[in-house]
């Protein structure tokens, strides 16, 4: 058993999916002579070369562009867009070209691409990049969404977005890199289900990427308050699984979802829909969101602290379940 | 290769500039054919070029660049093959510019606003399957019988294509989900 840092795993997953299979590559702002700005691809570009590994211009919508012709010409392309805030300037390719052509085409044109993108805050890296926008990407069809929150799922997801014939979108939070679990190996996984990380009885608490660790930190603190939560980790925002988030409510009969994504229009709120269609009769109390606060997200510590998720607002809302105002 | 096909209109895309620094830097096989009639839709080209020269933009990448007169077939055809030899063996992306006009309205909905009817008319006297019939007729090359050939033919080609589509059936409103996803995943996901 050793410790392997989630940045690590991403890293090995790409080696690993390139000395695999000669049609990946790489292409992204400094994945090659930098090393790529997170060091997720450091080494590969003098392993593998200029032709695998593609230092891109700042041309999000081109090198995107490129990389869904690369795919539908045969390659199984990775393309790194540096963080979901430069994503924006590539929602053309991803929303309108490549989630649509399977359909628009009637089947004859497959876009077996992956898009791996850094996301959320925490950082002090200010507004213009600390987005957390999944929920944009978890609605569009034609795609597939995932957040790896564990060095597990950082490591195996990735082979199975690249063996996926659609597009699949990877969500890897900044706060995350730099965690680390005891890794037996590291192997291939699911991107269909979400995970039980914790189990309990007394409240689910749904959610994903960078607000995992914070969950299971209030579900370690609201256990010495009697409260046992149970924690589930989306993993897969696009297709979502019901299935999951379902049982465990009707286990527990109340839920909690933190979402780092803004309070209006998050896919929190999509995730409220679902377990008011197919779980009212379970629920004892009303749905609680935890999520960013509506502002652009600031730069001083503090500030960016109080506009986030914490573990502490977290715990608050759990125990306002239960009566619980401290 | 790959011939990508775009009106000027779409010169001022970003995508395009992105498109062509890209191709050049990676030398992708890439031939741009430009079909600069001179109107994005309703808004004419002096309106919203500053560079007017569809070549210059595309020599600003270093990529080798032609002008063709879009109304002549042969010079079409002469660009055209020049710029494919270029493309298919090993020399990069080129461009082509055809310069080019537009005789009817851009869709059913179009007034035509942005232009006057004399200037129609006047490019409608270069009109390139005419002028190029006359070429024909003229140097000997085809007779009446063979234009009137070629005429008939395409026009029943064109019936038949209109016949086979007005027999078909509309596609079942039930298959509007399929091919969303790959057939795999849709199973999956049932």
């Amino acid at each position: 058993m050793s410790k392997t840092t989630y940045r690590t795993a991403v890293h090995d997953s790409i080696r690993d999916a390139m000395l695999a299979d000669s049609r990946t590559v790489l292409m992204g702002e400094d994945v090659g002579a930098y090393g790529g700005t997170y060091a997720a691809s450091k080494g590969l570009l003098k392993e593998f070369g200029p032709d695998r590994v593609r230092d891109t211009p700042l041309s999000e919508l081109g090198f995107v562009g490129v990389g869904i012709g690369a795919a539908l010409g045969g390659l199984r392309p990775i393309v790194e867009v540096m963080t979901v805030n430069f994503s924006l300037l590539a929602l053309d390719q991803i929303v309108t070209t490549a989630a649509a052509l399977r359909h628009m085409s009637g089947g004859q044109f497959s876009v077996p691409l992956v898009v791996r993108m850094a996301t959320g805050a925490g950082r002090q890296l200010a507004a213009q990049h600390s987005h957390s926008l999944e929920g944009w990407y978890a609605h569009i069809p034609g795609i597939k969404v995932v957040a790896p929150a564990t060095v597990a799922d950082a490591y195996g997801m990735l082979p199975t977005a690249l063996a996926d014939p659609d597009p699949v979108i990877i969500f890897e939070h900044v706060q995350l890199y730099n965690t680390s679990s005891d890794t037996d190996s590291l192997t291939p996984t699911d991107i269909d289900r979400a995970a039980v990380r914790r189990a309990g009885k007394d409240v689910t608490v749904i959610t994903y990427g960078g607000c995992l660790p914070k969950a299971l930190d209030a579900a370690d603190e609201l256990s010495l308050a009697g409260i046992d939560c149970e924690v589930v980790d989306l993993r897969v925002l696009r297709p979502l699984d019901d299935e999951t988030m379902i049982t465990s409510v009707g286990k527990t009969h109340r839920v909690v979802v933190v979402d780092e994504a803004w309070h209006t229009g998050s896919l929190a709120g999509e995730i409220s829909a679902r377990i008011v269609e197919n779980a009212f009769y379970d629920l004892d109390a009303p749905i609680i969101r935890v999520c960013s606060e509506e502002v652009p997200i600031p730069y001083p510590r503090h500030l960016e602290e109080a506009a986030l998720p914490q573990k502490d607002k977290i715990v608050a809302a759990v125990k306002s379940l239960f009566g619980q105002f401290s | 290769m790959t011939a990508c096909y775009f009106g000027e209109g779409a010169v001022a895309e970003g995508a395009f500039h992105e498109s062509l620094n890209l191709a050049e830097l990676w030398q992708l096989p890439v031939l741009f054919c430009c079909e600069n009639n001179f109107y994005a839709m309703g808004t004419a080209i002096a309106v919203e070029q500053s560079q007017t020269d569809m070549t210059a933009k595309a020599a600003s990448y270093r990529i080798p660049a032609l002008a063709v007169d879009g109304m002549d077939v042969l010079a079409c055809h002469n660009a055209a093959r020049e710029a494919v030899y270029h493309v298919r063996n090993g020399g990069g992306p080129f461009f082509l510019e055809f310069r080019t006009y537009r005789f009817r309205p851009h869709s059913m909905f179009d007034p035509e606003l942005y232009r006057s009817k004399d200037e129609v008319e006047h490019w409608k006297e270069r009109d390139p399957i005419r002028t190029f019939t006359d070429r024909c007729l003229g140097d000997g090359a085809l007779a009446d019988d063979d234009i009137a050939a070629i005429r008939r033919c395409a026009e029943e080609e064109l019936a038949a294509a209109v016949a086979y589509a007005e027999a078909g059936t509309w596609e079942p409103v039930e298959d509007l989900d399929r091919d969303v996803m790959a057939p795999a995943t849709a199973e999956a996901l049932q």
